[in-house]
This record gives C-alpha cells, sequence and structure tokens, in this order.
C-alpha cells in the first residue's frame, strides 16, 4: 500500500522538526529516526495512523481491510461549518476515508489484526464509519485467529453524528465479545489522547493495555472537568502514568521500544497459544 | 451568529422546540427514578453498595416485582431537595455507581431475573475523584455487562439520557422512552461549548444534535415512546406511572415469553445504525 508521510508535523519549519514540548529543532531523518520521539526531551509526537502502522507492523505485512468504507452525514449536521464539508476537507488531507485504518499485518513475524486511530482525522473522533472498521477488523481478527492490536488516538465522540457516535462504543464492546469467544488476546495501546468514549469502551477493555508516555487519557477532560467543579487537578493529571500508578494500565511503553515489548507478548499469548498450542484447553 | 440571530427563522424554532423538550425532560417537579419505580414497580427492596468498598447513591438498585414477574431493577436517581442533591450528586455516578450497576447484572444473571433500568442522569460525574479511580474503565466494564447479561433485560429512559453515563444501563434488549426524555451523546451546554465555544449556544446545539425521543423511534434505537400527561409528566406522576406500568409489563411479558438470547443483544448493538449491510 502507498503510505502517506507522517502527517504529525505542526510545529516544523522548513524541512525540520521542531519538538512540541522542549522546542528545540532536529533535522526530519533523526526525527523519523526516532519515530518523532523528541531526542532531547523524549516528548511523543503525535502520529498519523499510516505512520504508526510503518513504525510497528514487519515491512510491508499490512494489508489494509475494508478500505472502501465510509460514512455519511446522518443528521445533515451543521455548526459553524457543515458536517460533510469538514468530512471531506479531513478525507482529502489525511488521505484516509475516515479516522481509522485497520488490517492484517505482522509484527516481527507475528500475525495481527492491526488498528491505527489517526488523531488528525477529525480529532480521532467515533464515527459510525470508525465504529463499523473497528468492529469489522476485531470480527475478523477473532475469526482468523489473529490477536487483536488497537492503537488508540481519540478525543471521544464526534458530536457531529450525535446518538449514532454514542452507540458506536457499545457497537465496539458488542464485537470484543467475539474475540473472547474465541479466547483471541486483544492488547490495546492507549497514545495522546484517549478520551471520552473511546477509553470508555473498547480502549479500556484490552486484556493488556499499554499506553505512551505522557499520554492524555480520560473520560472527562481536563478543562470540562475545572469549569464543572473548580477543582484543583493534581499534578500530571489523566497522564498515562497517573492511571498506571492507579492500577489501570500494565505498562507505560516508550514509543521506541513499542514493538519490541509487542513482540514479546505476541510470542507468549500469539497464535500458537490462541490454537491452543499453550494456554489451557 | 447569536441565538438571538436566529429569532424567528426556521432554525430559531427548531431551536427552540429542541430546546423545550430538554427543558420538560429536567423540570425540576419530573418524577424521578424512585418515584416511577415506587408506583410501576410492586415490592420494590433496595439493595446498596458495589461490594468493592462504594455505594453510590446516583444510582440505586433493588429487587421488586411487576405483575408477579420478580425482577432487578437499576436506576438513576437525582435528587429533589437541596440535601438530597448534594447525596445523589444530581444523578451523576462515581466509578461506584457503575460497579454497584455490575453487582446488579451479575446478581440477576445468577439468580435468573430479568432487569429493568431506569435512565435520568446528566451524565458521568466529570470530577478528579472519578477520573482517579478509573470512570472510564467503570462505564467500559459496565457496558461489557450488560451485553453479557444472561437474562431478559428492558431499559426506559424517564428523563435525561446523558452521553456515556446512560449508556452504562441502556444497552438492553427493548428500550422505552418517555415523550419527553432524551438521549445524546453530550448535553447540550457541552456540545455547544465542544462545537460553537460557546455553552449558551446550548439550544442550536440541542436542534443539531436531534436530540427529541421521537427520533429514537425513527432511528432504531429505541423501540416505544411512552405518552406522558399533557404537558409533561411533571403535572401528574400518578398518571405517567399508570401510562408507563403496562408498557413495561408488556414489553417484559414480550422478553420473557420468547426463547431468550443474550447474542440477540449483542446483535443489535452491533448493527444498530443501520448503515451497513453484513
Amino acid at each position: 500500500m502507498a503510505i502517506s508521510p507522517a502527517y504529525a508535523r505542526p510545529r516544523t519549519a522548513d524541512s525540520g522538526f521542531t519538538c512540541g514540548a522542549c522546542q528545540r529543532s532536529f533535522p526530519m531523518a533523526q526525527a523519523a529516526g526516532s519515530l518523532y520521539v523528541c531526542p532531547a526531551c523524549g516528548h511523543h509526537s503525535r502520529i498519523s495512523a499510516h505512520e504508526r502502522i510503518r513504525q510497528l507492523a514487519d515491512k510491508g505485512s499490512f494489508q489494509e481491510w475494508d478500505p472502501e468504507l465510509a460514512g455519511r452525514d446522518r443528521l445533515g449536521f451543521v455548526d459553524t461549518k457543515a458536517y460533510v464539508d469538514r468530512l471531506a476537507e479531513a478525507r482529502q488531507r489525511q488521505q484516509l476515508p475516515d479516522a481509522i485504518l485497520t488490517g492484517a499485518a505482522s509484527i516481527c513475524g507475528h500475525p495481527v489484526g492491526l488498528a491505527s486511530f489517526d488523531f488528525g482525522f477529525l480529532g480521532g473522533s467515533l464515527s459510525t464509519a470508525v465504529g463499523e472498521r473497528l468492529a469489522r477488523a476485531i470480527e475478523r481478527s477473532a475469526a482468523e485467529l489473529r490477536p487483536f492490536v488497537c492503537v488508540t488516538s481519540s478525543g471521544g465522540a464526534r458530536m457531529q453524528e450525535g446518538v449514532f457516535s454514542l452507540m458506536q462504543m457499545a457497537k465496539s464492546v458488542a464485537a470484543l465479545h467475539q474475540l473472547a469467544e474465541a479466547h483471541v488476546p486483544f492488547i490495546s495501546i492507549l497514545a495522546d489522547p484517549t478520551m471520552g468514549g473511546s477509553i470508555a469502551s473498547f480502549a479500556a477493555l484490552g486484556d493488556v493495555i499499554l499506553a505512551e508516555p505522557k499520554a492524555m487519557i480520560g473520560f472527562t477532560g481536563a478543562r470540562v472537568i475545572t469549569q464543572a467543579t473548580y477543582e484543583q487537578l493534581p499534578a500530571g493529571f489523566q497522564t498515562s502514568e497517573f492511571h498506571h500508578a492507579r492500577g489501570l494500565i500494565d505498562q507505560v511503553v516508550d514509543r521506541r521500544e513499542l514493538r519490541e515489548v509487542l513482540s514479546r507478548l505476541l510470542a507468549v499469548l500469539g497464535p500458537s497459544a490462541v490454537e491452543g498450542a499453550g494456554r489451557l484447553a | 451568529m447569536s441565538s438571538a440571530d436566529l429569532d424567528g427563522t426556521a432554525a430559531g424554532e427548531a431551536a427552540q422546540a429542541a430546546w423545550a423538550h430538554v427543558e420538560v425532560s429536567r423540570h425540576p417537579d419530573r418524577p424521578y427514578s424512585l418515584d416511577l419505580v415506587q408506583r410501576c414497580l410492586d415490592d420494590f427492596i433496595e439493595l446498596h453498595g458495589d461490594r468493592q468498598g462504594g455505594d453510590d447513591a446516583a444510582v440505586v438498585i433493588g429487587l421488586a416485582r411487576l405483575g408477579g414477574q420478580p425482577l432487578a431493577v437499576v436506576a438513576n436517581q437525582k435528587g429533589r431537595t437541596l440535601e438530597e442533591r448534594g447525596k445523589r450528586n444530581f444523578g451523576m455516578a462515581h466509578p461506584e455507581g457503575y460497579r454497584k450497576a455490575q453487582r446488579l447484572f451479575t446478581l440477576a444473571g445468577r439468580l435468573k431475573l430479568p432487569v429493568v433500568s431506569f435512565i435520568d442522569t446528566p451524565g458521568a460525574y466529570p470530577g478528579v475523584a472519578a477520573e482517579e479511580r478509573g470512570q472510564a474503565w467503570a462505564i467500559a466494564q459496565t457496558l461489557e455487562a450488560q451485553l453479557a447479561l444472561p437474562t431478559p433485560y428492558l431499559a426506559v429512559v424517564i428523563g435525561e439520557g446523558g452521553s456515556g453515563g446512560a449508556l452504562a444501563t441502556l444497552l438492553a434488549d427493548s428500550v422505552l422512552v418517555l415523550e419527553h426524555a432524551f438521549l445524546s451523546v453530550a448535553s447540550p451546554e457541552a456540545a455547544a461549548a465542544i462545537l460553537f465555544r460557546d455553552a449558551g449556544r446550548k439550544q442550536q446545539a440541542a436542534a443539531a444534535l436531534r436530540l427529541e425521543a421521537a427520533n429514537l423511534l425513527e432511528w432504531g434505537i429505541a423501540d416505544e415512546i411512552v405518552p406522558e400527561p399533557p404537558g409533561g409528566a411533571h403535572n401528574d406522576w400518578d398518571e405517567t406511572a399508570r401510562l408507563l406500568r403496562p408498557r413495561l409489563e408488556a414489553r417484559l411479558q414480550e422478553l420473557t415469553s420468547r426463547g431468550f438470547d443474550p447474542a440477540r443483544r449483542r446483535e443489535r448493538y452491533r448493527r444498530l445504525d443501520g448503515l451497513f449491510s453484513a
């Protein structure tokens, strides 16, 4: 498949890469080599769905599922702009039909079903099309006994799809039941940010949950909490490390080690184990 | 464009109509869950606690009977007096509330009791403590518990159905919605803040979200709209219950009499948006 360049370069100047946290600049090749993790401060920049797959999947192994599947504007929604126009712009800009890319891949030789959210596409929000692509990927992974790996980067519901967006939470959880019935593992990886309806449904239900360092993760965003309750937010509120300390995330993993950690997990949980060679009958 | 600019236009009328619907659903005299539980169900016995260290008063669980059929009941509960509003946290649950609901689903499965849920919540509580104790995880696990529940399950939205907090007790085999109740991806205020960066444009957001109950029926998210007394349920609680009870009874009878399979419930929520063929 054709892979578009990482979009997550809003802070680039010329051909360089500027870290959004420490503001230091690096040649683009160096940034790409460190997987868009700042070589100086370790800040993990957001990356596109395509870039994520390029980083995790074995070279040439990714076969996209449901490439044509796209949604539509069910409510005729208009806020400051018509939703149909927002969708068209996002499709053009991100070179994706909606905010998730799914497919078959291998990771260090281990076959998986792989899903990757694209935050640049309307904040990685849960549309009917995103929910459908996700559910189909889960079901196909269950049918093919492929461990399912999902990297989420999503602000949550897509307001412009109203209650249909809300119901994608139910849809994804319904699909996950099939994975459980087939005893196929689900590894959920939380990238910055994983909020609202995404973390309150499929993303929190991984058999194993990993998160990238300092990703923002939570049900309600910090701004809304402060406005609603006037509460003081504790240091590091809603970061990966915050949730890890409270037993909600298994490991916080540096992006540069993610493939290696997945490979080790898949060696224990992967296809031979799925087929019953290792695990209890 | 401000709300004032919309006065007298078609868009302005739509916004006013949608907002009127929201206001009735939130009317301070509207019957809350326990008011309807007491009037629609027999022998209600409240149970307490999530059995993990918490008892969130924003969620009520218990046992009851309807037409002789024993039931497990879960309900969001708002408060009417200042003191009770505090105790019930305005019907907004913390993780303990969702875990309390999970406990009820587990109990119902073990004892083979059908479940009836009453939904009336602005949403899950948006606070620091809720986040610290895994609000998102608690909701996700409750969604999972509902879709695994091995007994018939009936939900009725009686007022506000706000976001993921409402979804935590909504994924039933049959969903009833009172005439002036609504279900929404976010409160109109929150949606306006996100979409227009102005919570004051809540009327416009309410119209854009098309959150009136009748739409839920058209879209297949609800199975039935239950009529309310003229003007709304706040005008006559007894009459509201008199209209609701036979519908609960009929739906429950329908669910318990046919061969029951939770896989059908999962299929319902898997295919709900009806946009994609299998």
